[in-house]
């Protein structure tokens, strides 16, 4: 049965998003033998969808900016769980990342000096927090997803990367030292099924917006990268941390950039009352985001909700003025205009917090190395595994990510990821091969798949799936419904497991992808969903009802899930700068 | 009910490419394309069709919708149903690997042609290059291309040479490059384009800029890259 074919590379990169088309280049420019296995053509990846920015201490809007500032912000937006010596790389890096893809042509917007634009964006600040609001996003318009995705894809054809485009991964192929040695994964056009072989295999698989019913995510965000990691046995961390953007286009679910709050919008309630003065007196309307979606659900609980069923509040642009709206924000004008039907330069934006990021993910060091957690609780690194961008948790963002962080995240560590695995191959990789029996392992559930014979179709469980997450593990929480939760995702897994294929044909078959992408959103909400459980304290993103406060002493720390025993660890958080002392947790307010 | 016609055809089953109806129930609203293709997946999962984004900014469901190239996630059925009707196929011109999925290498093969990306061998400087707002307004209208083909798949010289003739998306990103004052490889793409194909079967039919979903102008740049080659060869 595992007699399929195989194909070699010195890394083998899963993702063509923002942070695996920036590892690839890496590698590609130093001559290894790289391929990039992406879902779809990597232009489709999710990272084309970020609109405000890239944000980074260039010293352009404010010559005096310093990435220490840039630092701060970004170690108490996550709420005291980000990793400060990821953070300190992240931002002291950070300025070399942004120079290099401007350097390949990335279309930033300028200012009148002729350097790269930067907006104000939430949670920013100078001197420490001292300093007021600090302008450190880098922008090209409102499509600096695009621009940036565009760029590396370029960049990538340029130093002739392999891209294995509309190819799946289904499973991780791991060795008898439990170390990863490639992938299982089909070619979507054909319905082959490969062995993908690598001495270095990196997840750049993105988030898993699609276990909520309402999502800023694209369709293709099932978070697969995690699915199989879990599967595999792996760990992940901090799952339970979910961003809910403050402005999803309400009923659509569509992004409405955060850009919009830089350049001066600002959120009304149905009286017309601009109530984030009330929540936040400082920063307002730009708060961390986790702040201001929960402002405006309780707007929204208290009976200030805006439209027919009170269940939404608006987003006011019009007095920012039409040519400051056209040049600035181009491409939030079309999509109001198409999914709202609302025309932001006349009338305002109904919007309402929306399912935007994971914050957790795959844990894994500075250089990319994915990690896990032996029995005296000390990090092991896992051989021949990496992981960077959402689908990593490195962790920059620990319990709620800045705006603009992502995209920086994803060129910093995918950087990062491409320049260790480069000095690993130079140094020389020996894992043992797979055996018959290991890549046997790995199509163990495909060939399940494949030999369904009844069960339930996969649109209804995942319609079923979403709506539990939604329902059980939104923006607020509470014990009692989150182990109502759990015992729900529990009775749906069975049903899962069992998913209905009816169309066992080979030609793009893509009945067969969305089975085993609603496999592996099954993996992450069940994750989710027990971690948030665990977690009996309210952290950034993380609100409980039944536990209000931040509990520094039991669990300034990072949760760790254990998929075998279906477990929560916890895992230290790293306070160890190079460059200062570190910054012990303050009371986060703004 | 609305009626749905949609272009069916699978390889593995299909002795030929036929239409099939289907009536969807829209309860009145004014439903995008997309919205109308995944109720009919849930109902009969194996219809076959790329989306992504579903916010227009991906550029992977281009179908012919009604007779005219979009985006599915971005038109409503109120600009593409007809007498009740709503009609989909795959975009025109190129293979069919199966129902309203299409074989788009020809396409990427054309875009890669131009080489897309920027060349400037000068040492590049500690910070950025500089660049002002008016020379970055010069890719205006340029850049924003999402690559979904709608535009060469509407295109008759498209049709006739699509592996001659570089397409409108494909000159759009030429003249992106040819037009950023950081890219200094100008005579060397243009010579590459100095050719009675690459450039200049584009007949201004102006097919592209009816169907750009994003509102590009590609006849416009083709018009700047003639002149360009035209003063070049002077």
């Amino acid at each position: 049965m595992a007699n399929i074919r195989t194909m070699s590379f010195d890394a083998v990169i899963v993702g063509g998003g923002g942070s695996g088309m920036r590892a690839a280049l890496q590698l590609a420019q130093s001559g290894y033998k790289t391929a990039v296995i992406t879902k779809v053509f990597p232009t489709r990846s999710h990272t084309v969808s970020a609109q405000g920015g890239i944000t980074c201490a260039i010293a352009s809007d404010d010559p005096n900016d310093q990435w220490q500032w840039h630092m701060y912000d970004t170690i108490k937006g996550s709420d005291y769980i980000g990793d400060q010596e990821a953070i300190e790389y992240m931002c002291q890096t950070g300025p070399e990342a942004i120079f290099e893809l401007e350097h390949m042509g990335l279309p930033f917007s300028r200012t009148e000096e002729g350097r790269i634009y930067q907006r104000p964006f939430g949670g920013q600040s100078k001197d420490f927090g001292k300093g007021g609001q600090a302008a450190r996003t880098c922008a090209a318009a409102d499509r600096t997803g695009h621009a940036l995705l565009h760029t590396l894809y370029q960049g990538n054809l340029k130093n002739e990367t392999t891209f294995l485009n509309e190819w799946f991964a289904v499973d991780i192929v791991k060795n008898a030292d439990n170390a990863v040695v490639g992938v299982v994964a089909l070619n979507i056009e054909t319905g082959e099924t490969v062995y993908v072989k690598s001495k270095a295999t990196v997840f750049a698989t993105g988030g898993a917006g699609r276990i909520y019913a309402s999502t800023t995510n694209a369709h293709i965000c099932t978070g697969d990268g995690i699915g199989m990691a879990l599967r595999a046995g792996f760990p992940v961390q901090d799952i339970e941390m979910w961003q809910f953007h403050p402005t999803g286009i309400h009923g659509a679910g569509t992004l409405v950039t955060e850009g919009c709050r830089g350049e001066g919008g600002y959120l009304i309630n149905k009286d017309g009352e601009r109530f984030m003065e009330r929540y936040a007196p400082n920063a307002k309307d730009l708060a961390g985001r986790d702040v201001v979606a929960r402002s405006m659900v309780l707007e929204i609980l208290e009976g200030r909700g805006c439209g027919p069923d009170g269940d939404h509040v608006y987003l006011k642009l019009d007095h920012l003025g039409e040519e400051t709206l056209n040049a600035k924000l181009p491409g939030i004008l079309e999509l109001s205009r198409t999914f709202a039907h609302a025309d932001p330069v006349k009338e305002p934006i109904p919007v309402v917090p929306t399912c935007h990021y994971m914050m957790g993910g795959i844990p894994t060091n500075v250089d990319g190395q994915a990690l896990t957690i032996d029995k005296e609780g000390n990090d092991q690194v896992i051989e021949g595994f990496y992981a960077c961008g959402e689908a990593a948790c490195v962790s920059v963002h620990g319990a709620n990510r800045l705006g603009g962080n992502s995209l920086l995240d994803l060129v910093v560590f995918g950087r990062a990821s491409g320049m260790f695995i480069e000095k690993q191959l130079r140094e020389g990789i020996n894992l043992k091969d797979a055996s018959e029996a290991d890549i046997e392992a790995a199509m163990a559930g495909l060939n399940r798949l494949n030999g369904s014979s009844d069960g339930e179709k996969a649109s209804d469980l995942r319609t079923e799936l979403q709506t539990i997450m939604q329902n059980y593990f939104g923006v607020f929480r509470r014990g009692d419904y989150m182990q109502e939760g759990i015992k729900k995702l529990e009775e749906l897994r069975p049903r899962i497991e069992n998913v209905a294929l009816d169309d066992k044909s080979n030609a793009f078959n893509t009945s067969r992808i969305e089975a085993l992408e609603l496999q592996n959103l099954l993996e992450v909400a069940e994750a989710t969903a027990i971690t948030a459980e665990a977690r009996t304290e309210s952290r950034g993103a993380h609100a409980r009802d039944d536990f209000k406060e931040r509990d520094d002493e039991n669990w300034l720390c990072h949760s760790v899930f254990f998929p075998a025993e279906k477990r929560v660890g916890k895992r230290g958080v790293n306070f160890t700068l190079k460059t200062r002392e570190a910054f012990e947790p303050q009371v986060r307010t703004y | 009910m609305l009626n749905v016609s949609i272009y069916r055809y699978n390889p593995e089953v299909d002795a030929e490419p036929y239409m099939q109806d289907f009536k969807v129930d829209t309860q009145g609203k004014d439903l995008m394309v997309l919205d109308v293709l995944e109720k009919l997946k849930a109902e009969d999962p194996t219809l076959v069709f790329r989306r992504s984004c579903r916010e227009g900014v991906c550029g992977s469901d281009g179908m012919n919708i009604s007779g005219k190239n979009g985006l599915a996630c971005v038109t409503p059925l109120s600009e593409a149903v007809k007498k009740n009707k709503l009609v989909v196929r795959p975009l025109p011109g190129l293979p069919v690997i199966r129902d309203l999925v299409i074989d788009m290498s020809q396409f990427y093969a054309q875009y890669e042609k131009i080489q897309p990306y920027m060349i400037n061998n000068s040492p590049a400087p500690a910070i950025e290059r500089l660049q002002s707002p008016e020379e970055r307004a010069k890719l205006d209208g340029l850049y924003e291309c999402i690559l979904c083909a709608c535009c060469s798949t509407a295109c008759p010289s498209f049709w006739w040479n699509p592996d001659k003739f570089i397409g409108p998306s494909g000159l759009l990103q030429a003249y992106r490059f040819l037009a950023d004052s950081r890219d200094t490889a100008t005579e060397e793409r243009l010579a590459n384009l100095d050719d009675p194909f690459s450039v200049f079967r584009c007949h201004g039919i102006m097919n592209c800029v009816q169907v750009c979903p994003k509102g590009l102008n590609p006849t416009k740049a083709i018009g700047h890259i003639r002149n360009m080659l035209i003063n070049s060869a002077t």
